[in-house]
């Protein structure tokens, strides 16, 4: 495996380029430093984090963001996966999506999000988002240590 | 936090673990019992009221709360 040393692992799963490149400006700004991975979907996810094929090399997210709504596979799966995998569900994953349903709100907590953002439309305000997400989950919050341990 | 995670009603509700321990193992534990996040309680009074302050910025103002939970 690749040494990623002490540098901040996050995924963003999100298959809006545009969004995509913005969230990545965003945590660019902040005083952190982090390695962010990019992926377009569900699939895509998933392969990331069992490092299937071309992700033999990924390295295990300390936090995920998570679009719901993401080609091949949906992001209420992607999070349904991970939260009932025994080495995965201990990842944080942030749900950020423009969706504002409450059916959606309700179902990411049933299936074990770990919070649900709203991403909002105008650009400073998503810089505003993003930054308080890396604020509260990199410097108030203890990220699970090491996560391969059981 | 191990019966309000397997309660259907009230799994929804964030749980936000404050304590001071700082060992792994309770840091491992708490997020397998999905416990939303996990914070340790700073000994310092300012940096625990900055803490606290924090968490209410993040979960009331930032985070998308669940709706009715009882429904």
């Amino acid at each position: 495996m690749k040494d990623h040393n002490n540098c901040r692992q996050i995924l963003l799963v999100e298959d809006n380029p545009g969004d995509a490149k913005l969230a990545l400006e965003a945590l660019k700004v902040g005083r952190l430093r982090y390695e962010a991975h990019v992926v377009e979907d569900g699939e895509q996810a998933m392969g990331f984090l069992r490092r299937e094929g071309e992700y033999v090399h990924a390295p295990r997210p300390d936090l995920i963001l998570l679009d719901l709504n993401l080609p091949k596979k949906d992001g209420r799966k992607v999070l349904t996966e991970i939260k009932e995998h025994e080495n995965l569900k201990r990842i944080p994953v942030v749900i950020f999506t423009v969706s504002k349903a409450e059916e959606d709100v309700l179902k990411a907590y049933d299936l074990r999000a770990n919070c649900y953002i709203i991403k909002p439309l105008d650009v400073e305000q998503l810089f505003k988002i993003v930054k308080s997400i890396e604020d509260f989950w990199f410097t108030v919050v203890q990220l699970p240590p090491d996560g391969e341990r059981e | 936090l191990a019966e309000i995670k397997s309660d259907d009603n009230l799994k929804r509700i964030p749980v936000v673990i404050l304590t001071v321990s700082k060992a792994e193992e309770d840091i491992l534990k708490s997020y397998n019992l999905h416990a939303n996040c996990y914070i340790t309680k700073p000994i310092d009074m300012e940096q625990f009221i900055k803490v606290v302050k924090s968490i209410e910025d993040f979960w009331f103002t930032i985070v998308k709360l669940p709706p009715d939970g009882a429904k």
